[in-house]
């Protein structure tokens, strides 16, 4: 299982239910009532997302207020966005090859014109 | 879309799509070759210094599967990500069907090749099911899944399976 803290974004993050409730909650603050609407989905059902998204730091749950509503913590996903660098390091490396490989395909082509 | 050389622009027009735009100094005819021809592709399509890529299949036309497998020896980590041609119009357009597995959402990706002046502006449209497929993408780096140069990737990949 995850043990370490990116690891644990990224299994909360792994369920399109909780992505669904961390795009909600982007929006601002919601009770569990209002998380669950656009769910088919019971209270309990969405509480028990609710929890694995609170253990992975994801959203705080208001501690007074006695419909507890949730907020989004931009903290660890701001980490998974960090994380997500390396999805343009992919392509400029790979462009980067790209130009280098096209420059020796096309200067072998003119040596063999000539 | 024009771009300076060596830059590559990423845009989100809409709510389900990414673009990425590159211009390279190369006419159309050969950037074509080296982005469908299995023997040019392992020689650049490998992203950060470490990784290899030791299959790379290519079945080129309408229906046809296509299949990439990414290596880094070091680590010992590995990708693996394939897909369905859906078009095929050398040397102009090209849409792929792309799966990173059945945890990702498949995206359909239509890859544009405009010359001018003996370059070539390529333009990657990736097209997710939704704007919440899409987020959650760019948000753990699987806009192409291609967040590749950190082992945890490979690694989480694993845990998921």
């Amino acid at each position: 299982m995850a043990t370490d803290p990116l690891s644990t974004t990224f299994a909360a993050l792994a369920d399109p239910t909780r992505r669904a409730i961390l795009a909600r909650l982007m929006e601002g603050p919601a009770t569990v009532k209002e998380l669950s609407e656009p769910f088919e989905m019971s209270g309990p059902a969405i509480s028990k997302h609710l929890r694995v998204l609170e253990r992975a730091g994801l959203i705080t749950r208001g501690r007074e207020a006695q419909w507890r509503p949730c907020l989004l913590d931009a903290g660890p996903l701001r980490e998974v966005t960090e994380w997500a660098e390396p999805y343009r390091r992919f392509w400029d490396a790979s462009y980067a090859r790209l130009d280098n490989y096209l420059r020796e395909l096309q200067a072998k082509d003119e040596n063999h014109g000539e | 879309m024009a771009n300076d050389l060596g830059t590559t622009t990423y845009t989100t027009p809409s709510d389900t799509e990414v673009v990425m735009a590159r211009t390279v100094a190369a006419p159309r005819t050969l950037v074509w070759d080296v982005w469908t021809n299995p023997q040019h592709v392992p020689h650049w399509l490998t992203g950060p210094d470490g990784w290899i890529m030791p299959v790379c299949e290519i079945d080129l036309h309408p229906g046809g599967l296509w299949r990439y497998v990414w290596r880094n020896p070091e680590t010992g980590g590995e990708l693996e990500v394939h897909g369905t041609y859906r078009e095929v119009t050398p040397p102009h357009r090209l849409v792929t069907t792309e799966s990173w597995g059945p945890e990702w959402p498949e995206t359909v990706n239509v890859y544009e090749f405009a010359e001018d002046n003996g370059k070539t502006a390529i333009t990657i449209t990736a097209h997710y099911p939704t704007k919440t497929a899409r987020d959650a993408a760019i948000a753990t780096g699987m806009a192409d899944g291609m967040a590749m140069s950190y082992n945890r990737l490979a690694d989480y990949l694993k845990e998921l399976r």
